[in-house]
């Protein structure tokens, strides 16, 4: 339909996108959609695709194959200014020879608009900076600039903001800080955001719905608490948060439970948080959903016996405890500190048990490092 | 140190050792005086012999005068040989820097076929050896049947200008962050708006610069323009063939007020840097 894309609003959808640099493929075969009004957060390791798949939408790369619609408008090979979208860069790229108001009114004043004064002071005083509006961008801190970056975006009221990476220069306080304030700015505003991160921990806080990528495809989405208590792939399991997988057998059915295998000792979990194929299978727990209990105590839930207190971390608000499984495997187990002290010593014998529902369940194929190696710190992809 | 009252049971410093402390505290001091001195002591001779009360020779000092400054045209010809390269500088200047621009952002922005060939190209010029450049484009142009003069003049220094424009201003386009114009394009520029809002902007310091350095190629230079000027005096001509029986101490002072208007801009520009950094 013969529209300007300018106006184009409603949810952006990615059919079937790939972008290949040679022989190197960087997105995969990816359909994805993001409705109106939400905060989404694509989550992944460097070199994932997920900066690839922004500049998509951003227009500074063309898909090799697919589309990109943003309501009924298709944007696919329209140009970076031809679309209602806006960037927060990685590195915020504000224009060093002009001000602050002149930068956050540079999209207004290319724009055609005239009169911008009341609209780039509004957003000034949005992000609570005011009084640096006649400064150069290299007088302001970094945190100031992140919001000035911001800023320049939001002024524009565009139908979808991107932030490549935007807190990434910054150091952890000041990014707890700008996670609260970006989310707050995004209720206020009531745009889309799309976020793109490698920090889980950014990402959980942030986002409504979190797409984690790897390798150029979505290994899944979904709300942040659904990611972290029902990851469908190893992958998943390791790079939000830690898990303890456990490789096993399925044995039977029980109702709505499955009877699994754990190296001959039988633990049941909820057959609908299984994702395997066939009767093998990794048993997933979270460290934090274990219960260590001594020999002889009774316990409630799954238990798994003859395990052995390999190493204790106290680290004030838990305990982390390495526990050695008579199968060689160590497992990790936090404990609250309800107590104030750490219960276990090292060379304790003890049982593990944890709530059956708490079980989620991987195919027995999988690579159960995979997302473990990951550094989130290191360079970003490019 | 010295003001301070001597108390005998405080044990003193061995002088050598003072000394020696003192000398590597102020070593890099000490090296930088010579260092500037060795610099700036032709400058100072030519801009004291500016006020040499000369008549025709300009090698023994005579007495202090202003007459040199009140009166530069005063010799022979020298205010023509002036005007002749800066005429010939501020052509050369306009050329060679839209021209070397235009490279620069060729060869620093896009990938084309031949690209780290030109690149390499660009650095012949500089590498030649001005005599061997000057007698070539004189034959040049004698095989072109164009005689010397004020434009082949003109020709050769755009030509020698270009790579040393390039060079500058792909320094400047190579250190411009391309995120910049990502940014104005993400912004609602169109990749004109882009180039006139956001790239030349940035780029200009650049570009200034290396029009600064054209000009003062152009100008002084000697060795190509004798071979391609023919009977067109400029003024490092005029000073060469006036060496032979001795040089107006007019030259002097142009020579110094050149030096000092550089000066002057050199200043001015570093006084708008740090106000814009302020």
């Amino acid at each position: 339909m013969p529209k300007d894309p300018i106006t184009a609003r409603g949810d952006l959808r990615l059919t079937r996108i790939t972008k290949s640099y040679g022989d190197f493929t960087a997105v995969d075969d990816l359909t994805l959609t993001i409705p109106k009004g939400s905060f989404f957060a694509l989550l992944g390791p460097s070199g994932c695709g997920k900066t690839t798949t922004l500049r998509m939408v951003a227009g500074l790369e063309e898909p090799t194959v697919g589309s990109i619609h943003l309501g009924d408008t298709d944007i696919t090979t329209t140009r970076p200014y031809q679309r209602p979208i806006n960037t927060v860069f990685q590195n915020y790229a504000l224009f060093p020879h002009l001000t602050i108001f002149e930068n956050i009114a540079f999209g207004l004043r290319r724009r055609g608009i005239k009169d911008v004064k009341e609209q780039v002071d509004k957003v000034l005083n949005l992000v609570e900076l005011p009084h640096l509006a006649e400064r150069k961008p290299t007088q302001l801190s970094g945190g100031q600039q992140q919001r000035i970056a911001l800023a320049r975006a939001i002024v524009n009221r565009p139908a979808l903001l991107l932030l490549d990476e935007p807190l990434g220069a910054l150091d952890l306080k000041l990014r707890r800080q700008m996670q609260i304030e970006l989310k707050w700015i995004q209720r206020e505003v009531g745009l889309t955001f799309v976020h793109v991160t490698h920090d889980q921990e950014e990402a959980m806080t942030m986002a409504d719905t979190i797409a984690v990528m790897n390798e150029g495809k979505i290994e899944q989405m979904g709300s942040p608490a659904d990611l972290y208590d029902n990851p469908e792939t190893a992958f998943v399991a390791n790079f939000l948060g830690q898990s303890n997988l456990i490789k096993g057998k399925i044995d039977g059915t029980d109702g709505d439970n499955l009877v699994v295998d754990l190296y001959g000792q039988k633990i049941s979990m909820l057959k609908k948080r299984s994702h395997a194929v066939d009767n093998s299978l990794y048993a997933g727990i979270r460290p934090e959903k274990f219960r260590i209990s001594r020999l002889g105590t009774p316990v409630k839930g799954n238990t798994l016996s003859g395990g052995k207190i390999e190493d204790v971390s106290y680290i004030g608000v838990s305990t982390q405890y390495v526990v050695a499984m008579p199968w060689g495997q160590e497992v990790m187990v936090f404990e609250q500190n309800d107590d104030g002290v750490a219960p276990f010593d090292k060379g304790d014998e003890v049982n593990i048990s944890w709530e059956p529902n708490f079980t989620f369940g991987l195919r027995g194929d999988e690579d159960i490092e995979a997302g473990t190696e990951v550094n989130p710190e290191e360079l970003e992809e490019e | 140190m010295s003001q301070k009252v001597k108390d005998a049971s405080i044990p003193t410093i061995p002088f050598k050792a003072r000394f020696s402390r003192w000398f590597g505290r102020n070593l890099l001091r000490i090296y930088m005086i010579f260092g500037f001195t060795y610099l700036f002591i032709p400058v100072a001779y030519t801009f004291a012999f500016s006020f040499n009360d000369s008549g025709k020779s300009n090698l023994i000092w005579k007495g202090f005068t202003l007459d040199n400054w009140r009166n530069p045209c005063g010799a022979p010809e020298v205010c023509n040989a002036l005007g002749n390269s800066i005429k010939i500088g501020l052509l050369a200047t306009i050329f060679s820097t839209i021209l070397g621009t235009m490279i620069a952002f060729a060869i620093g922005r896009y990938k084309f076929k031949g690209r780290s060939t030109s690149n390499l190209l660009i650095f012949l010029p500089m590498a030649t050896p001005e005599i061997v450049l000057g007698a070539s484009l004189l034959s040049l142009f004698l095989v072109f049947k164009i005689n010397p003069g004020f434009w082949p003049t003109v020709i050769a220094h755009v030509m020698f200008c270009i790579s040393f424009v390039v060079v500058t201003v792909k320094a400047r386009i190579a250190s411009l962050d391309p995120r910049l114009e990502q940014a104005a394009m993400d912004l609602y520029a169109n990749e004109l708006e882009t180039f006139r809002k956001v790239t030349l902007p940035l780029v200009a310091p650049g570009i200034a610069g290396a029009a600064l350095l054209a000009f003062s190629l152009s100008f002084d230079d000697f060795i190509i323009t004798n071979f391609n000027s023919g009977t067109l005096i400029t003024f490092p001509k005029f000073v060469y063939v006036s060496a032979a029986r001795g040089i107006p101490a007019q030259a002097n002072v142009i020579g110094s007020a050149m030096f000092f208007l550089a000066l002057a801009i050199v200043i001015a520009g570093q006084l708008v840097k740090r106000k814009k950094t302020r």
